[in-house]
């Protein structure tokens, strides 16, 4: 239980007390430039709530550095630095290495977009991991460059139509498949990885807390809807995301040294086309192009393909929406 | 006390004296031995800090930013590629205000590939907004290293040493190595203010607009040039200690009367101030030794000048399409004079062509044939060239 404020005059308590006393801890204050409807400013949000005040922040290039840090105004409440699009982990790794050197237990957390992550940074987020550095790295997964606007990176899922996957006669949007970042990340046999979607607050909670009590490296993927690049009302975000979960298409689960020891289960599977259908992102595969109808029939078997090998089918009634209490636990430490 | 050491060697001694917290780099030719010398220190328990034996130099780089703005002392080395490879966060560490300090083991660019020195490495990344000192030999770059975290934290500028590859790095010399009594003496332990500590939450590295980009632009510009007098009293600070100067800003040598300079940086010096001994005294040149490229000291470049009819600037790497860089930036220095000297501009030693004591004698005669803006390689072979080039 939160004790109550020493009584005392007014004005006595310095920054880090009155930090110490709030409810909850904000490491990312409102008033920053993101769109309405943004599931990284989400997904940052609960991040840096989750993993409390004695942290230090690293963040690549790309949307969520722009919009939070237009000068001379900052929304972070936490020691943050940004330096380069690609090198957000190389970063990170240096001040985890100077916090060590200094004998200080602050943890450290590498932020970055997906072309941050999976494409242009990822040398040095394999380095990283390799070298088993103390920190978490989260990768808000927006499925695109959106800071640029709106151009594919290697996480954009097949199909999907960006500025640099446009749709025409030769094309159905991206036609590579979505890189499976997970399975290299497994492949280093870090303590801790996950996946997690914005449509899951407290899972997101409870993903970082587990990963920031760990010492060593750990990652965590964070499913972001972008109402600008997917091409949806920034009021459905979360209903977007949520379906991106119960379709199969984004799986959301933990591995522990590579093993895979929990999911999300999926108790009724609902078809890929009540995700694609609600995003302009995928309109090309909603027309009576023959080619559109095979699209959707690929990306259905991607999802079923997802539900299969993470065995992501649930049992019971309809427990999605219960904030990922019911994560199944194959083994694994339990927290 | 007198040690013969490698070059390597003697500048991984200099960096563990000065007591780095963390070290970040990566091997290349012929910066490898400094990071291989500074890995045994490591394991041996002779120096301790965080050693991160990183993926690639851009990481080497980007690490070094995260532990100095974490507010730890922070040293790397690195040559060509290397340099290269880390130009993009270079930049991002001057811009940043970041104190550190990098060993460039200066070595040509590719391509063609070549391992061998020349100074095109350190040349392509004078814009970044780091502190250039060049060492004419080995005491030189252990007593630069030294003033360098100085100048460094007191400017809160990067400073890079540059050191030639192979002439420097990978020859055996006498050298006195500082005691770490000396060292302490002269180096306080590093605090830096702008640090990231959750207890003062800074951000630092943030999106800045148009509004304010030219002013935090022209503060790098006057922290630069306001580093001129840091650098000259590290050199007298340093010398009250041990007994030796490394040169300031720049060096004059020679008899007083010359009316002709000729001026380098770099190992190059050492050849030059032989080879000027042995000419003829009626012929003996005034020898500038160009120690701080940037900031470049253009007010005490033309104090030196004075009285000169003729300097020849002598360089290491070129700008392909315009000619010398070192040379139009001397003659733009010089263009201020009321009597400025005519400049001649010479490349010589690329990709590690040597440079023989010949060379002085061979300069002053082709400076005579070279025009006021000219720029010429001198040692090119026209029977290795293609015939269309010749
Ligand atoms: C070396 C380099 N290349 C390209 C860019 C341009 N750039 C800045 S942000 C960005 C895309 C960011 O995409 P992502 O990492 O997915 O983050 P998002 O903006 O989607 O959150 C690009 C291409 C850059 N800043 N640096
Ligand atoms: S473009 Fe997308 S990711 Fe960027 S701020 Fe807007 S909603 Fe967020």
């Amino acid at each position: 239980m939160q004790s109550a404020p020493k009584e005392g005059v007014a004005g006595q308590h310095n920054m880090e007390e009155l930090r110490k006393l709030q409810p909850r801890y904000r490491g990312l204050e409102a008033g920053h430039r993101a769109c309405q409807g943004c599931g990284e400013a989400l997904a940052a949000r609960l991040v840096t709530e989750a993993a409390g005040p004695d942290v230090i922040l690293t963040n690549a290039t790309g949307c969520l550095e722009v919009f939070t840090t237009p000068w001379p105004q900052s929304a972070w409440r936490l020691p943050w630095i940004h330096s380069l699009f690609e090198n957000s982990a190389a970063v990170a790794s240096g001040v985890e290495a100077a916090l060590k050197a200094q004998g200080r237990s602050t943890k450290v957390i590498a932020q970055g977009g997906d072309g941050g992550t999976f494409d242009i940074g990822f040398q040095a987020l394999s380095g990283m991991l390799e070298r088993q550095h103390n920190i978490l790295y989260v990768c808000y997964d927006n499925e695109a460059y959106m800071n640029t606007g709106i151009q594919r990176s290697g996480s954009t899922p097949h199909a999907a139509m960006t500025t640099t996957s446009p749709p025409g006669k030769e094309r159905m949007g991206k036609r590579h498949m979505k890189k499976d970042l997970l399975s290299i990340i497994a492949a280093h046999h870090i303590p801790y990885a996950a996946s997690a979607s914005v449509a899951y607050p407290a899972d997101i909670r409870r993903k970082v807390r587990r990963a920031v009590s760990i010492e060593g490296p750990t990652f965590l993927l964070i499913h972001s809807p972008c109402p600008l690049g997917w091409g949806i009302e920034s009021d459905v975000s979360i209903e977007v995301a949520r379906l991106a979960v119960q379709t199969g298409l984004f799986p959301v689960i933990e591995l522990e040294r590579g093993e895979l020891t929990g999911v999300m289960p999926i108790r009724n599977p609902r078809p890929v086309t009540d995700y694609l259908k609600l995003q302009n992102r995928f309109k090309h595969l909603f027309t009576d192009d023959p080619r559109a109808r095979k699209e959707r029939e690929h990306v259905q078997a991607l999802a079923d393909h997802n539900i299969e090998i993470y065995q992501l089918r649930g049992e019971g009634v309809d427990a999605l929406d219960t904030d990922g209490a019911d994560t199944v636990r194959r083994g694994g430490v339990v927290d | 006390m007198l040690h013969a050491l490698e070059g390597s060697q003697a500048i991984a001694q200099a960096v563990a004296l000065c007591r780095p917290a963390v070290v970040a780099a990566y091997p290349i030719t012929p910066q490898t031995h400094i990071v291989e010398n500074i890995s045994k220190l490591v394991a041996d328990g002779k120096l301790k800090c965080e050693f991160v034996s990183v993926e690639s130099e851009f990481s080497a780089a980007s690490v070094v930013l995260g532990s100095a703005a974490t507010g730890a002392r922070s040293y790397t080395a690195s040559s060509s590629q290397g340099i290269l490879l880390m130009a993009e966060v270079l930049f991002d560490i001057a811009g940043m205000r970041l104190p550190m300090v990098l060993t460039c083991a200066n070595r040509a660019i590719s391509a063609p590939i070549n391992i061998w020195n020349d100074h095109q490495d350190a040349m392509t990344v004078r814009d970044s907004g780091w502190i250039q000192l060049y060492c004419a030999d080995n005491q030189e770059a252990i007593d630069t290293t030294i003033q360098a975290f100085r100048i460094s934290e007191r400017t809160e500028l990067p400073v890079m040493v540059c050191v030639d590859g192979f002439v420097l790095t990978h020859t055996l010399e006498v050298v006195d190595m500082p005691t770490a009594e000396e060292v302490d003496s002269y180096l306080p332990p590093f605090t830096f203010k702008n640090k990231l500590d959750p207890k003062h939450p800074l951000s630092l590295g943030t999106l800045v607009g148009p509004e304010y980009y030219t002013e935090a632009r022209y503060s790098l510009h006057r922290a630069l040039e306001k580093a001129l007098p840091e650098i000259e009293s590290a050199d007298a600070d340093w010398a009250k200690i041990c007994g030796r100067a490394s040169g300031g800003l720049l060096t004059v040598d020679g008899p007083e009367s010359a009316t002709i300079g000729v001026l380098a940086m770099g190992s190059v010096v050492s050849t030059l101030t032989e080879a000027n001994e042995i000419l003829p005294g009626k012929k003996r040149v005034k020898l500038m030794k160009l120690r701080a490229f940037r900031p470049f000291p253009a007010e005490a470049l033309r104090q030196a000048c004075a009285g000169l009819k003729e300097l020849i600037v002598l360089e290491r790497a070129f700008s392909p399409g315009c000619g010398g860089i070192l040379g139009t930036e001397v003659r733009a220095a010089l263009a201020g004079m009321a009597k400025p000297p005519a400049v001649r501009n010479f490349a010589v030693g690329l990709g590690g062509r040597d440079i023989p004591l010949g060379t002085l004698s061979k300069l002053l005669d082709a400076a005579k044939a070279q025009g006021n803006q000219g720029f010429s390689i001198l040692d090119v072979e026209p029977e290795r060239l293609p015939p269309e080039d010749r």
